[in-house]
């Protein structure tokens, strides 16, 4: 398992995911963390499952993040995202980025989280407060 | 010719089952779908799906082999 682009069952360690993209040559470190709202769309939410193919999941999270090397200039990005059962608050997702410069860290951050929810086979369904539940693929 | 389909979230659901060993006449990625959506009853229809084989994303288009393992991808809500 390669952190920078990994699938995992646990709580994802934001602070370590910082020491490992960090660097002497990155000025500035962004990192976005998606958490479990407590609604969408109108509705109460109570909670997430996630749902990924992980092996595809992971090598398009590698191939999103060579493309974001490519695209600006940074030092070095990660993007780790959790499946199983979340409560609301917990993290789902968290891309982190370290460049030279703030102008880069902030667009790329934004690129990935962007990429990653368009591409990246990984599906959560919604549970609501009647017991109902319905995976989303808007 | 067998090969193995993989099903994720709601397509999961209505197939009932994560995975199956398929027998097949279909030529293409495509022509399986339809075999495989009337099976199951499957309400998505193959222009809002991806389909990847093993790890890489592929056309519908592509010709089917022995031993394939298909996914079939329904549309993506992770992050």
């Amino acid at each position: 398992m390669n952190p920078r682009c990994a699938i995992v069952d646990e709580a994802i360690d934001a602070d370590a995911l910082r020491r490992l993209v960090g660097g002497d040559a990155a000025g500035a470190y962004v990192a976005f963390e998606g958490r479990v709202r407590d609604h969408h769309q109108g509705r109460s939410v109570t909670g997430l499952d996630y749902q990924a193919h992980r092996t595809l999941a992971e090598r398009e999270l590698a191939t999103i993040l060579a493309e974001l090397h490519e695209r600006f200039a940074i030092v070095d990005a990660a993007c780790q995202h959790r499946v199983g059962a979340l409560g609301v608050g917990e993290v789902a997702v968290v891309c982190a980025v370290a460049a030279a410069h703030r102008e880069a860290a902030f667009a790329a951050c934004r690129h990935l989280i962007d990429e990653v929810k368009r591409r990246v086979p990984i599906w959560k369904r919604e549970h609501y407060p009647d017991a109902g539940a319905r995976w989303i693929h808007d | 010719m067998r090969v193995e389909l993989l099903y994720f979230a709601q397509l999961r659901e209505q197939a009932g089952r994560e995975r199956e060993p398929v027998d097949t006449d279909a030529a293409t990625l495509a022509e399986l779908y339809a075999e495989i959506a009337a099976r199951h009853g499957f309400d998505l229809p193959r222009e809002r799906l991806r389909v990847a084989v093993g790890d890489a994303f592929c056309d519908w288009s592509q010709p089917l082999c022995a031993g394939d393992e298909v996914a079939l991808i329904p549309p993506v809500s992770g992050g």
